[in-house]
């Protein structure tokens, strides 16, 4: 699908960094001592059987969850503590593993959503929609419009989401990031319920969002055939620490993975 | 308004006449963003220069074949135009062509470049490149996807653009030279080569010439009064004749706008927006709308249901007549105007075929249900019959003289005749000039003194003067016992049901007529979920015991209405099975445009033919499926035949209404 040799020379620098993370909610552990780095212009898969602690580690990384100790770098600023809020005007956009769309809002205006961090006009004159706010307002439309036209939505543009296929709300969340213009997407299970179909027009988004776009992708997946063909880099955790960071060919055969996923050495099913 | 004397024998002629007469009037519009986007006549010939130079400067000359691979978008039609400018003929392939056949087109047409719309079409070109020996360079639309390509070979349609204009920029004697050679071709040069999608075999390439083609566009306008005003909807494949013909000459000779939808999914929103006023689409186009409409109202309340159903009686009652122009009762009158307010009219908006004047079938025979249901709310939906080597006008249905059965009268300057056998000969302006590199096939179907043997079993039909189409002459045979059987006659009856997309009669030689059958996913499904039926595949759903008792009693019907004639009692159905997969032309099972390829499905299944006529109960199949990639995979299925029950033969009392 790609060809690694050069793809490694095309990546850049550290774009975020994790280092030393621990994350308890009470007694539970979810995070112990994690480090790893995401590089500029990558693919980088989060994986681990089920509680290993990926989400968690995203919602560290958004700013959702405070961590008890670690440091996080960010586009070379280190950070203690990040509301998501601020996460989002710094450039990180996620899609949630359970979808977060508005159900009764079309696919466009969903979109639009994403944009609202954009806007610069107050609320006053956005109402009115009058000079300035409606010449924003247009601009907005077309960075949705090619979002739209780049994710091949244009035929469920003026739909309500609630009345969209699983696949293609998935489609819209991922839209809706985009419409951010993040210089890190994070994305929670892109491809879970989907068919063979959806997944593979879902894989095709992720890499042209990914070279179009030059978007740094971290993303948790089950289905490992997917995070062999799209990443460029794995992370795998188990139990809240780390027990590889590889290639995704290193991760395949490395005996901790194995364990983790089969408790016996027998291979992992790709 | 272009005219004949002008000698605007060729389309680029047309196009700097439009440019100049018309200039300021739109020429084409495309949805992109979210937005209409138009060009006018002369915006349009701007564009198509540039490219044309642009190509020039790539090499391509006087002679040369291209290809246009690809949707319906405006820069894959400039291209044709900017290519024909350059003295060069396109080859326009089906976007959804399997790697294989986009190889054997290319290469049999010895095409040295190719104008194609994204990364799909690119991929299945490099593919196939080793078997391309003349192939040069590969022309793309949009360059998403195509970043990290080795663009040694490949180069951007703006670029192309980009380097025609530097060249008209910097060199003054360029515009004259371009128009020296537009000015050079003749309307006896060969314009276009179609490669026919071949119901038997590989396909051939169909050579038209401009007159060919500018004729047919011309004769057809006058037919139907179309002039600058119309508006249409590009859609249809690009390679497919009437495309051609309809998207892009009719366009140039009468000076209409030809808009291309945003992608092929929204096609019904964007002909809703735009108010096409004129339409043009296979059988399977209104069957479809007809499909969709009968499952939403199933879904939809008692009341509503109630209301449409009533109307829905009134207008197959009543509407022809009105469309007609004939005398009607007031109260029919009053009535069909209320249900043209609550049902009709906002059905047709839906679609978009509120401002259609003329709408036409062609391709295949058209169910005479769906037929009268168009034209009883209102649609002026007519046949016509037409031939990829006919530049696709033989007959039409004229105005007020419109039947189901029928497919018209022959076309302005056309002649046609039924030979000894029965089958179809046309004589017209519009006759291609053969098969290209195939002049034993045109020896075959052209006869020296330029009529075309169809192919078609016909004949005049007494009452109306029209042509009436029976079954591809080859495929009318007959039973063991002599019966006639024409085969598609039944599947036609048999298609007419929602629930049925695709059914293959077989018979010829044997003792009786047996169906398989393709449910409709769309219509069975929407049943399956209100029936609870839980199924995970179509070919679960098609094993079903109750999709079975379903089809069943719709064959039943089928040989009541079969009883009823005289000539076809014999051949009702007295056996049929449900397929375990669609039929598709990747498979090789349909052409691209949809139609059956008979030959080849019976042989495909020969096993279930055979457990048709030994009485077995089930029968095993296994049959290899290539998928889009060009991969393959086999599925293997084990189904149930039933037997039907026939009728006695029994000639119908009173004759139905056509």
């Amino acid at each position: 699908m790609r060809a690694p040799s050069s793809r490694e020379a095309a990546l850049g620098e550290a774009l975020l960094a994790v280092e030393d993370v621990s994350l308890a909610f009470g007694g539970v552990q979810a995070l112990t001592g994690v480090s790893f780095d995401i590089r500029k212009g990558e693919i980088r898969a989060i994986i681990g059987p089920n509680g290993a602690g990926k989400t968690s580690m995203l919602n560290v990384i958004n700013g959702f969850y405070q961590p008890q100790s670690g440091r996080i770098t960010f586009k070379g600023k280190e950070r203690a503590s990040m509301r998501p809020y601020a996460a989002a005007e710094g450039g990180i956009a996620r899609t949630f593993q359970n979808l977060a769309l508005f159900r009764g809002m079309t696919t466009l205006d969903n979109i639009l959503a994403g944009r609202a961090l954009k806007m610069r006009r107050g609320f006053f004159w956005q109402l009115i929609r009058y000079g300035p706010a409606l010449r924003e307002e247009v601009e907005h439309r077309q960075r949705v419009e090619e979002i739209i036209d780049f994710l091949e939505i244009a035929a469920i543009r003026k739909i309500p989401v609630g009345r969209l296929p699983y696949g293609l709300q998935k489609r819209v969340e991922l839209g809706r990031a985009l419409a951010m213009e993040p210089d890190l997407l994070l994305l929670d299970e892109p491809m879970a319920g989907m068919n063979l179909e959806e997944k593979e027009d879902m894989s095709r988004f992720i890499l042209d969002v990914n070279q179009q776009y030059g978007t740094t992708i971290a993303l948790i997946e089950h289905d490992m055939g997917v995070v062999m063909d799209l990443s460029d880099r794995v992370v795998v955790l188990d139990y809240g620490r780390k027990i590889a960071d590889a290639s995704p060919d290193d991760v395949k055969s490395d005996k901790n993975v194995i364990r983790a996923y089969l408790g016996e050495p027998h291979g992992v099913s790709v | 308004m272009p005219s004949t004397d002008l000698g605007l024998d060729t389309l680029p002629k047309l196009l700097i006449h439009n440019a100049s007469a018309i200039g300021g009037r739109p020429a084409m519009r495309h949805k992109d963003l979210g937005i209409w986007q138009a060009w006018t006549w002369a915006q349009m010939l701007e564009e198509v220069r540039a490219f044309s130079i642009g190509l020039a400067e790539r090499g391509l000359k006087r002679g040369d074949k291209f290809t246009i691979i690809g949707n319906n978008r405006p820069r894959l039609y400039w291209a044709m135009c900017a290519g024909q400018a350059l003295g060069a003929v396109p080859v326009p392939v089906y976007a959804d062509a399997v790697a294989d056949e986009m190889a054997f087109v290319l290469a049999h047409a010895e095409v040295t470049l190719a104008v194609v719309q994204d990364q799909e079409q690119v991929d299945k070109i490099i593919a196939v490149s080793d078997r391309l020996p003349h192939l040069g360079q590969v022309i793309y639309d949009e360059p998403r996807g195509l970043k990290d390509y080795d663009h040694s070979r490949l180069i951007a349609f703006e670029d192309v653009q980009g380097l025609g204009r530097k060249k008209l920029a910097s060199d003054p004697e360029c515009l004259r030279l371009w128009q020296a050679g537009v000015a050079v071709g003749k309307g006896s040069d060969l314009s276009v080569i179609l490669y026919t999608s071949g119901t038997t075999g590989r396909s051939k390439g169909v050579m038209l010439t401009y007159e060919n083609t500018i004729v047919s566009a011309r004769n057809a306008n006058g037919f139907d009064r179309l002039d600058q005003n119309e508006e249409v909807i590009a859609y249809l494949p690009l390679a497919w004749v009437g495309d051609y013909i309809f998207s892009y000459v009719q366009s140039y000779v009468a000076g209409y706008c030809v808009n291309c939808p945003e992608a092929p999914d929204t096609v019904v929103q964007d002909r809703r927006e735009i108010g096409t006023t004129y339409a043009f689409a296979p059988p399977r186009v209104y069957e479809n709308i007809l499909t969709l409409t009968t499952v939403r109202m199933a879904d939809a309340g008692a009341l509503k249901r109630k209301v449409f159903d009533f109307f829905i009686a009134v207008a197959a009652r009543w509407g022809q007549k009105i469309l007609d122009g004939e005398k009607v009762p007031l109260r029919a009158r009053l009535l069909y105007g209320i249900g043209n307010l609550l049902v009709y009219g906002p059905l047709m908006n839906q679609f978009g075929l509120s401002r259609v004047r003329v709408a036409y079938t062609a391709g295949e025979a058209i169910g005479p249900e769906i037929f009268r249901f168009w034209r009883g709310i209102g649609l002026n939906l007519k046949q016509l019959y037409g031939q990829t080597e006919a530049s696709v006008y033989v007959t039409a249905q004229p105005d007020g003289e419109i039947y189901s059965d029928t497919v018209g009268k022959a076309s302005p300057d056309v002649e046609v005749k039924i030979s000894d056998n029965g089958e179809v000969l046309y004589r017209s302006p519009g006759v291609f000039a053969g098969y290209y590199k195939d002049p034993d096939k045109t020896a075959e179907v052209l006869t020296p003194d330029g009529w075309v043997h169809t192919g078609d079993a016909g004949f005049f039909d007494p009452k109306s003067g029209q042509l009436k189409i029976i079954d591809r002459a080859k495929d009318v045979g007959r039973l063991s016992d002599g019966t006639v059987f024409a085969p598609k006659y039944i599947e036609n009856k048999l298609k007419f049901y929602p629930n049925i997309r695709e059914a293959v009669a077989v018979g010829a030689s044997r003792d009786f007529v047996c169906a398989m059958i393709n449910i409709d996913l769309t219509s069975v499904g929407s049943w399956a979920e209100r029936n609870n039926v839980v199924y995970g595949s179509y070919q679960e759903l098609a094993a079903n015991p109750q999709v079975y008792d379903m089809i069943a009693r719709h064959i039943d019907e089928v040989n009541r209405s079969l009883a009823e004639e005289e000539v076809m009692a014999g051949a009702q159905i007295r056996r049929f099975l449900i397929l375990h997969k669609e039929l598709d032309p990747d498979d090789g099972e349909l052409t691209r445009t949809q139609k059956l390829r008979r030959g080849h499905i019976i042989d495909r299944y020969g096993p279930l033919v055979e457990a048709f006529y030994n009485g077995a109960a089930t029968a095993e199949i296994s049959t290899e499926v290539t998928f889009e990639d060009g991969h393959k995979g086999v599925i293997a299925a084990r189904l149930a035949i039933r037997d039907m029950q026939a009728y006695p033969a029994r000639t119908a009392k009173l004759e139905r209404a056509a």
